[in-house]
């Protein structure tokens, strides 16, 4: 029991960093109508610059991690202005390909830059853990901040969405680009500020993350990131709750997967859900359906 | 304006004509002695390679859903020629051209099946979500080839399931995928596959079939309202790409003494697109040349190894911007109006 219940926690844990990431992805699905395939890149870059904060520069913690967060949002918004800006009415076929493209570029810049060598990331949040149960159930002060700063993030980009100026533009860009920039909302501008939350929180995804797995490489970034983009369509693509929802059952089904049927399969397991949820209800689980029009 | 028999002729067979010479050219260098070894251990991976990039532009080109899974079926195919080449030289005890031949047909069949059994659940989707469902199947099939062990006793093959206590001797166990095979493949084998992938490609696009593959590609609904059956055909386009994979596959397998699944990862599948991507998706021309110039030229100059996936990478994007730039398109219209106008004052004889 104990054992099944300290599993869940770290699947919970799993699934938030998940989460933050699929928000991103989500986001910028609902607003650009394209697969960002760099968004789990730019965990990677915010993990190093976070990394190069703490340990070349001997900077504290919160000053890490806020530098991360703005060299990433700065990294989201260049990458959306040079690589996909252009594409804006291309195919999605071509708009796909140049995000792989961009991918594979941010992937080997990073190698050149640090080297192909994993690094042992220095956690930011203290170690230990807190004791429950008469010390049978140990639940690390990482998985805490981990749930806790998802839950901020998911509560704050709620109310950013649902209450700002610019949440609403966002809401009606996704809804109709050409209507609204008939509405006089400057389309480019909510863009960019899309991928610019979205690259922000993957930066604080990426430093927690890496709290939690301490090692880091430039592909750290690829497998979350393709996971998190799962969990952003499990949930529903295009729904900020159902990315939450998606990133945490994702979590702790691989985590419980690892536990009792295979270690090897994990990932299978996710790629699993994926289909099956695509077959059964392709919009996801808390997503709208899209008619097809002639 | 009528486009005259010759030019026809040498659209359809230019492929065929350029591997040809390139074949014999290569066969010509290895007798005279002037090829270096580097160059020569690259002849059997470039076929391979070119089979694959010309499979996986039926899929993204002819057909037009991008596939992120192509080297899980190459996978499949590699893994099972090794198997199929073992049993038939020990069991069968049949001389090493005819296992090579049971190894590639083997490998085609099983990534075929691989193929019908994927493309029933992934061609119910589109775009983005087709591309990433290959993607997570060719995860998958890697993640389950890390469990699996097979192996060979006396004339039985074994099979199992993260268990390597089998009887006999190991030929493929899991994550460290197979070792100790012997070299079989050859460059004439890999020159006639070559052929055969375009001759079985080609005639596809040209037929009837190939045809309604493009039409479903162009526009699903226009396609189905003219009663074409559209998960017939995307159907047809993704098993053949996948069976031919297979065999290239089983070619590359069968090329190398080890073998491990995550040779064939995602940045595998990656790999073949830009091939396909830069050298024109739809052209099978391009595919041949991308892949040729793209696999020899990184492998040559080594002392740039370091830059490039970066180079790949730029390269990948500029492409990507520049062919969906609307002034370098509408440049480009200009030209080719212009010397169709020329060419009509010539009464067509320049085309």
């Amino acid at each position: 029991m104990t054992m099944f219940l300290s599993n869940l926690i770290s699947g919970i844990s799993l699934g938030s960093v998940y989460a933050i990431i699929a928000l991103g992805y989500t986001m910028v699905y609902g607003i650009a109508k394209m697969l960002n395939f760099a968004h789990g890149d730019v965990i990677m870059v915010g993990a190093y610059i976070c990394f190069c904060c703490l340990y070349n520069l001997g900077l504290p913690p919160v000053v890490g991690v806020l530098a991360s967060m703005a060299v990433c949002t700065l990294l989201g918004i260049l990458i959306e202005r040079l690589a996909y800006k252009p594409l804006r009415q291309a195919t999605s076929l071509a708009v796909l390909i140049t995000a792989i493209g961009m991918s594979y570029f941010l992937q080997n810049l990073a190698q050149m830059i640090w080297g192909a060598n994993p690094k042992s990331f220095q956690t930011v949040i203290p170690a230990g853990n807190l004791t429950l149960m008469g010390g049978e159930l140990k639940i690390s002060y990482v998985s805490m901040v981990t749930i806790a700063a998802s839950v901020v993030v998911m509560v704050a980009l709620s109310l950013f969405v649902g209450r700002s100026k610019m949440g609403r533009a966002m809401r009606c860009v996704s809804e109709d680009k050409g209507a609204a920039q008939l509405m006089g909302v400057n389309v480019d501008l909510t863009i960019s500020v899309t991928f610019a939350i979205g690259s922000a929180l993957a930066a604080i995804a990426g430093v927690l993350m890496c709290s939690a797995y301490p090692t880091l490489k430039p592909t750290t970034g690829a497998m979350p990131g393709i996971k998190a983009f799962t969990a952003a369509v499990f949930g529903g693509i295009g729904s900020i709750p159902g990315a939450m929802l998606g990133g945490i059952l994702l979590g702790v089904i691989e985590i419980l997967g690892r536990a009792y049927v295979s270690s090897e399969l994990g990932d299978a397991f996710v790629f699993a859900v994926l289909i099956l949820v695509l077959l059964i209800k392709p919009t996801g689980l808390l997503g709208k359906k899209i008619h097809e029009k002639v | 304006m009528k486009k005259t028999t010759v030019t026809k002729f040498l659209r359809k067979f230019f492929p065929y004509i350029l591997v040809i010479a390139a074949f014999f050219i290569c066969q010509s260098m290895i007798a005279a002695g002037t090829m270096p070894r580097t160059t020569k251990s690259l002849l059997i991976p470039v076929c391979v390679y070119i089979v694959m990039a010309v499979s996986l532009n039926l899929t993204v080109g002819i057909s037009g859903e991008l596939s992120l899974g192509h080297a899980g079926f190459m996978s499949i195919g590699a893994f099972t020629g090794i198997v199929i080449a073992a049993y038939a030289r020990q069991a069968l005890g049949v001389p090493e051209t005819v296992q090579l031949l049971f190894a590639i047909i083997a490998g085609g069949i099983m990534a075929g099946i691989m193929g019908v059994l994927i493309g029933i659940p992934v061609l119910r989707l589109q775009g983005d979500y087709l591309a990433i469902v290959t993607l997570a199947f060719g995860e998958i099939i890697r993640n389950v080839l890390n469990c699996i062990y097979i192996s060979l006793d006396g004339k039985v093959l074994h099979f199992s399931f993260n268990r390597p206590d089998l009887p006999g001797k190991l030929l493929f166990r899991g994550p460290t995928g197979a070792t100790g095979v012997s070299r079989i493949a050859t460059f004439t084998a890999g020159f006639l596959l070559v052929l055969f992938t375009l001759f079985v490609v080609i005639n596809l696009i040209h037929s009837r079939s190939g045809r309604a593959i493009m039409a479903i590609r162009d526009n699903k609904i226009a396609a189905e309202a003219c009663g074409l059956d559209v998960t017939k055909y995307r159907m047809m386009a993704f098993v053949t790409s996948a069976a031919l994979a297979g065999m290239g596959g089983a070619l590359f397998g069968l090329n190398y003494s080890t073998l491990v699944p995550a040779n064939f990862s995602f940045n595998a599948s990656i790999l073949i697109l830009v091939y396909v991507v830069l050298g024109g998706i739809g052209n099978i021309t391009g595919s041949i040349i991308a892949a040729t110039v793209l696999y020899v030229l990184p492998e040559e100059l080594r002392a740039f190894a370091d830059y490039r996936m970066l180079v790949y990478a730029v390269v990948l994007i500029a492409v990507m911007l520049i062919t969906n730039n609307q002034s370098i398109k509408n440049f480009l219209e200009t030209l080719r109006e212009r010397s169709r106008e020329k060419s009509e004052k010539k009464g067509g004889e320049a085309a």
